[in-house]
């Protein structure tokens, strides 16, 4: 595990170091060059904003209100009904938030782990439910509209599938190797 | 289906916060999120802009083609609509190599590159290409190697292990993106006539 995280520390450092050096090595201006690709950072920001501010609003909105505690508390029976501890229903704010918003669902888990301690059950399946999946909802919104694409087709069902999917093989590999 | 989400969060949100005699947290929640949206687009033109900079010198050095040619064998499955040496798949690879070595920030910029790319070579420009789906399928069940967030939030709440659920994260995340390639492999072969 070491090894990987000490590619992570080299990986920018050394990207940064060899990607000009080729570049100058095979006759490319390389500031010149730099310069005008950094030009579409600025163009890129300014037109995702509107789908930030859009989502932001709406997840925002729904979490303050309290809105997320109250969906979650409904849907806790279910979980009783599929054989699983009722317990376990804590880590459903987290699983809700999840698709949503990244640091929205890193606040939950945070929580979550102070909470009930970090290497509790519900600790450790919150650690594991962060890592594992991704903002679906925000990334599609952000990614699509970038590009002016209007027409999701199936990429949002199947981005959530991947969620749920995600969801429990957590709760699956948790037990299975904690407990 | 995302009008409907957007609408539901909102219009439960406002309805719960009435309810609950916290209508003025709407207002407050509103304009922050207004606030946020601008300060996480100014913080991204400045890593977008420092990762499109390097982009740009890769491209011109002829390298992102390379990439796309190394790993071309491997991701031309996935992406049957694009072209071997193909900008995107360059991009593409990118955006999974940072997120695989959990760079956030730098999956970022690539992915939106991506897009674009994606774009360009999109008949339908307001519907989104299977190639689109097949990537954003990937992007958003992509495995990270190291939770560095999380590690760091357990070892602040002073686990015993804070590395320990690294090996649970990676199978957790191999099943969602196995299912979604998958899934995404079958769609796509069913459309086809």
């Amino acid at each position: 595990m070491n090894v990987i995280a000490e590619i992570s520390r080299w990986a920018i450092p050394l990207l940064l170091l060899l990607i000009p050096v080729l570049a100058f090595l095979r006759k490319v201006p390389v500031y010149e060059s730099f310069v005008a690709g950094a030009e579409d950072g600025f163009k890129t920001g300014v037109r995702i904003l509107p789908f930030l501010i859009g989502m932001l609003l709406s997840i925002r909105v729904f979490v303050d209100s309290g809105a997320l505690e109250i969906v979650s508390h409904w849907l806790q029976p279910l979980f009783g009904r599929l054989g699983l501890d009722p317990n376990f229903a804590a880590i459903i704010p987290l699983a809700i938030m999840r698709p949503l918003s990244g640091s929205g669902a890193l606040g939950v888990a945070t929580q979550l782990i102070n909470q009930y301690g970090p290497d509790s059950y519900i600790g450790r399946l919150a650690s594991t439910l962060q890592g594992s999946t991704d903002t679906t909802f925000f990334v599609l919104t952000v990614y699509f509209g970038s590009v002016g694409i209007k027409k999701y087709r199936y990429a949002l069902k199947l981005g959530l599938l991947a969620d749920l999917i995600g969801l429990i093989a957590s709760v699956w590999i948790v037990t299975k190797t904690f407990y | 289906m995302v009008n409907l989400i957007w609408l539901l969060m909102l219009a439960i949100g406002i309805i719960v916060a009435a309810l609950t005699g916290r209508i003025e947290n709407v207002t407050v929640s509103a304009m922050k999120a207004a606030e946020l949206g601008v300060e996480v687009a100014i913080e991204l033109i400045g890593v977008m802009s420092l990762w499109l900079g390097l982009m740009r010198l890769a491209e011109d050095a002829g390298l992102v083609k390379m990439i796309a040619r190394l790993f071309g064998p491997l991701f031309g499955r996935l992406f049957p609509s694009l072209k071997p040496d193909s900008p995107a798949l360059g991009a593409i690879i990118m955006n999974v190599s940072a997120n695989i070595l959990g760079l956030g920030n730098a999956a970022t910029p690539f992915g939106l590159k991506a897009m674009e790319e994606l774009q360009k070579e999109n008949t339908t420009p307001d519907v989104a290409s299977p190639a689109m789906c097949t990537f954003l399928a990937l992007n958003t069940s992509c495995i990270t190697l190291i939770p560095a967030t999380i590690i760091g939030v357990r070892l602040k709440a002073n686990s015993a292990n804070p590395t320990e659920i690294i090996g649970t994260t990676i199978v957790a995340t191999g099943c969602a993106m196995t299912v979604a390639v998958i899934v995404d492999f079958l769609i796509r072969h069913r459309r086809r006539p």
